[in-house]
């Protein structure tokens, strides 16, 4: 168990610079989830973490050790890879013991440590097999070994789930989150998956385009998202975000329609964005006086809840109802509570606060 | 409808195929048809008709000590240059594959020598390798009479061996760095995860993941150097000295164009294509056994 300090790190390939700067802190036992969309950088993150990527500028500390210049081997990281990156001509028992092999354990000792951890995974009968004759979540399950088996001090996991079908992935992941409750050992787990990050993360960092947006729980990160992308990225369906301008201190107006939100202080004719997660829309009978009006356009039934899509102000939207209400297609007028309603700057998207005074944009 | 549609394919496809067919035909079965009619009959020197003889060329050709000794000398040709040209090929694409500065112009330049007419590459040798005016003229300096590929068998023998490794490793050069470049990137990653070093990832994974193209590459060099090593040894050592370097090839050709006996050399093309096969036949019986396929 060790904690990982990342400062200042950047990565650049030639003369474009990936990763711009990032200093983060990932407490000893922690489990973090790295959350952003392909070519983020969260996978070169994790790689310049490993020791499979230098580190172009900043440095990377594992247990209070600077290890940029230190070989993978001898960081004390494992890691599993998304497409398992098992090794072809060797059994899975030869495939989780590899690592003791090459740190010159006794055999005895290697073969009791691999029927060991192959039942802690479940791999019991299978350890004469060779990956080719494994299922894809039976190959996951070797890789998930082969990091074990090391007793490592950080866990790496990169979109370790991002190649198993629906049900295995969930499966997996509940598996993943147990792993650590028991070992405690220290995981950074990438994905762009947000149900992953959701469920997995104690801490997570969304990341965009090399840079981080927002660092927190799963909970700051849905309920109080730091910027429009944090907004739209998590959640599933994500949030509805609407441009709009401001009308007066608690007054934003979009599309001829208006809706009260929370005092921001906000300064007339700024220009905001306003967003609501699609649960916290509920379709009323009678709409208050130019309040918003949804236009639907589709229904989509999913068992559990009905999810209602349409435009709003110009922009999509999603309006989420419990299963068996009967709202189609047409016109929805919205309630929507100001303590859900959240504000971010036009321009540059980040949060607005409660009350926080905003200049009139030009 | 279904069948007017297959026979007007099978048209085309016979049209698509006849020319290689024919370039088969006319440079493989037809030669090799011809020449296993001269084998079993006697060819007259200056024309006229054959006589057929049944196996008398090959009981002629296996009666000859000489023959013998060109068939050892092949098989330890063999044997040695693809030990050589592998060996050297394997170790210079797994160098190569680490992406050291200029790798591309390494690769360039390593597969031109297989562009180099063996010939010339006999003729570059004989300098190289000249007793008295060539680089290893230094060593004969130091130790008079220790190198002289005209007089000394084994000299000559060991000149024609690297001569065909050289030409052959840019060859296997190429297949191995791009089979290389093909292996999984994280597969290797992972084993650097494990703990393994540049050698033991090279020895544990890279050569066992290459044994497919390792084994292309057995039979190509194996082949290679039964019939293709002619136009070296033409040029180099004529087969000498004291037949030293007298391979089976060179042998067909002295037998049959130096000494104009058609049917001796035809029974020996035979036997050579016979070894060959059962050569090819052997190493996918046993060698293959030890590939993996991914």
């Amino acid at each position: 168990m060790s904690d990982i300090a990342i400062r200042g790190v950047r990565k650049s390939y030639g003369r474009i610079e990936t990763v711009h700067g990032l200093d983060l802190a990932f407490g000893a036992g922690e489990f973090v989830v790295i959350l952003g969309p392909s070519g983020c950088g969260k996978s070169t993150l994790l790689r310049m973490i490993a020791g499979l990527e230098s580190i172009t500028a900043g440095e990377i500390a594992i247990g209070g050790r600077v290890v940029n210049r230190l070989e993978p081997r001898e960081r004390g990281c494992a890691m599993v890879f998304q497409n398992y990156a098992l090794y072809p001509h060797m059994t899975v028992a030869e495939n989780i013991g590899y690592a003791l092999k090459v740190a010159g354990v006794p055999k005895a000792e290697r073969l009791r440590r691999i029927a060991e951890v192959g039942r802690s995974i479940g791999l019991d009968g299978l350890l004469d097999r060779r990956p080719a004759q494994l299922s894809g979540g039976q190959r996951q399950r070797v890789a998930m070994g082969r990091a074990i088996i090391r007793e490592p001090k950080v866990f790496l996991f990169d979109e370790p789930l991002s190649n198993l079908d629906a049900t295995l992935r969930v499966q997996m992941r509940i598996e993943i989150r147990r792993l650590h409750d028991r070992q405690g050992v220290t995981s950074v787990f990438v994905t762009h998956d947000q149900t992953e990050a959701m469920t997995l993360a104690d801490r997570l960092v969304v990341l965009n385009a090399g840079r981080v947006e927002q660092v927190g729980t799963p909970e700051e990160v849905y309920h109080r998202p730091a910027s429009r992308f944090v907004a739209g990225f998590v959640g599933s369906p994500p949030m509805n975000v609407v441009d709009a301008t401001a009308a007066g201190p608690d007054t934003v107006t979009f599309g001829g329609l208006q809706l009260t939100v929370p005092p921001h202080g906000l300064e007339r004719g700024a220009r905001l964005a306003v967003g609501f997660r699609p649960e916290d829309a509920v379709p009323t009978a009678q709409a208050a006086p130019d309040g918003p009006v949804a236009a639907i356009d589709l229904v989509e039934d999913l068992g559990a809840l009905r999810l209602l899509r349409g435009r709003l102000g110009g922009a999509d939207v999603v309006v989420q109802t419990a299963a068996g209400t009967r709202h189609g297609r047409g016109p929805l007028p919205l309630q929507i509570a100001p303590s859900a309603i959240h504000l971010f700057d036009a321009e540059t998207g980040l949060r607005l606060a409660p009350r926080a005074v905003r200049a009139a944009a030009a | 409808m279904q069948k007017r549609a297959t026979f007007r394919n099978l048209w085309l496809a016979s049209a698509f195929i006849a020319p290689q067919l024919l370039l088969v035909f006319v440079f493989f079965y037809w030669p090799t048809a011809q020449a296993a009619y001269w084998a079993v009959t006697l060819e007259p020197a200056f024309g006229g008709g054959n006589q057929f003889v049944g196996l008398e060329n090959f009981r002629a050709v296996f009666a000859d000590a000489n023959y013998w000794a060109s068939v050892g000398a092949s098989l330890l040709f063999a044997v040695g240059c693809t030990a050589v040209a592998v060996g050297a090929a394997l170790v210079l694409a797994l160098f190569a594959d680490r992406g050291l500065r200029g790798h591309r112009l390494y690769r360039f330049t390593f597969f031109l020598p297989y562009a180099v007419p063996a010939a010339a590459v006999g003729l570059t040798f004989r300098f190289i390798f000249s007793p008295d005016a060539g680089l290893l003229a230094g060593i004969n300096h130091v130790v008079p009479g220790l190198w002289n590929p005209a007089l000394d068998g084994n000299d000559a023998f060991v000149l024609v061996l690297l001569g065909q490794s050289w030409k052959m490793i840019g060859y296997n050069f190429v297949f191995l760095l791009a089979a290389l470049q093909n292996l999984p990137r994280t597969t290797i990653e992972a084993a650097a995860m494990d703990g393994a070093g540049v050698l033991r990832r090279m020895w544990d994974l890279q050569v066992p993941l290459l044994t497919p193209t390792l084994f292309f590459l057995l039979m190509v060099n194996i082949t290679d150097s039964f019939v293709d090593s002619f136009a070296l040894i033409d040029v180099t050592t004529h087969g000498g000295p004291a037949r030293a370097t007298m391979l089976m090839v060179y042998k067909i050709y002295l037998d049959g164009f130096e000494s104009k006996d058609y049917s001796l050399a035809a029974a020996q093309s035979m036997v050579l294509m016979a070894l060959i096969i059962g050569l090819t036949v052997i190493q996918f019986r046993v060698v293959e056994r030890r590939v993996h396929y991914r």
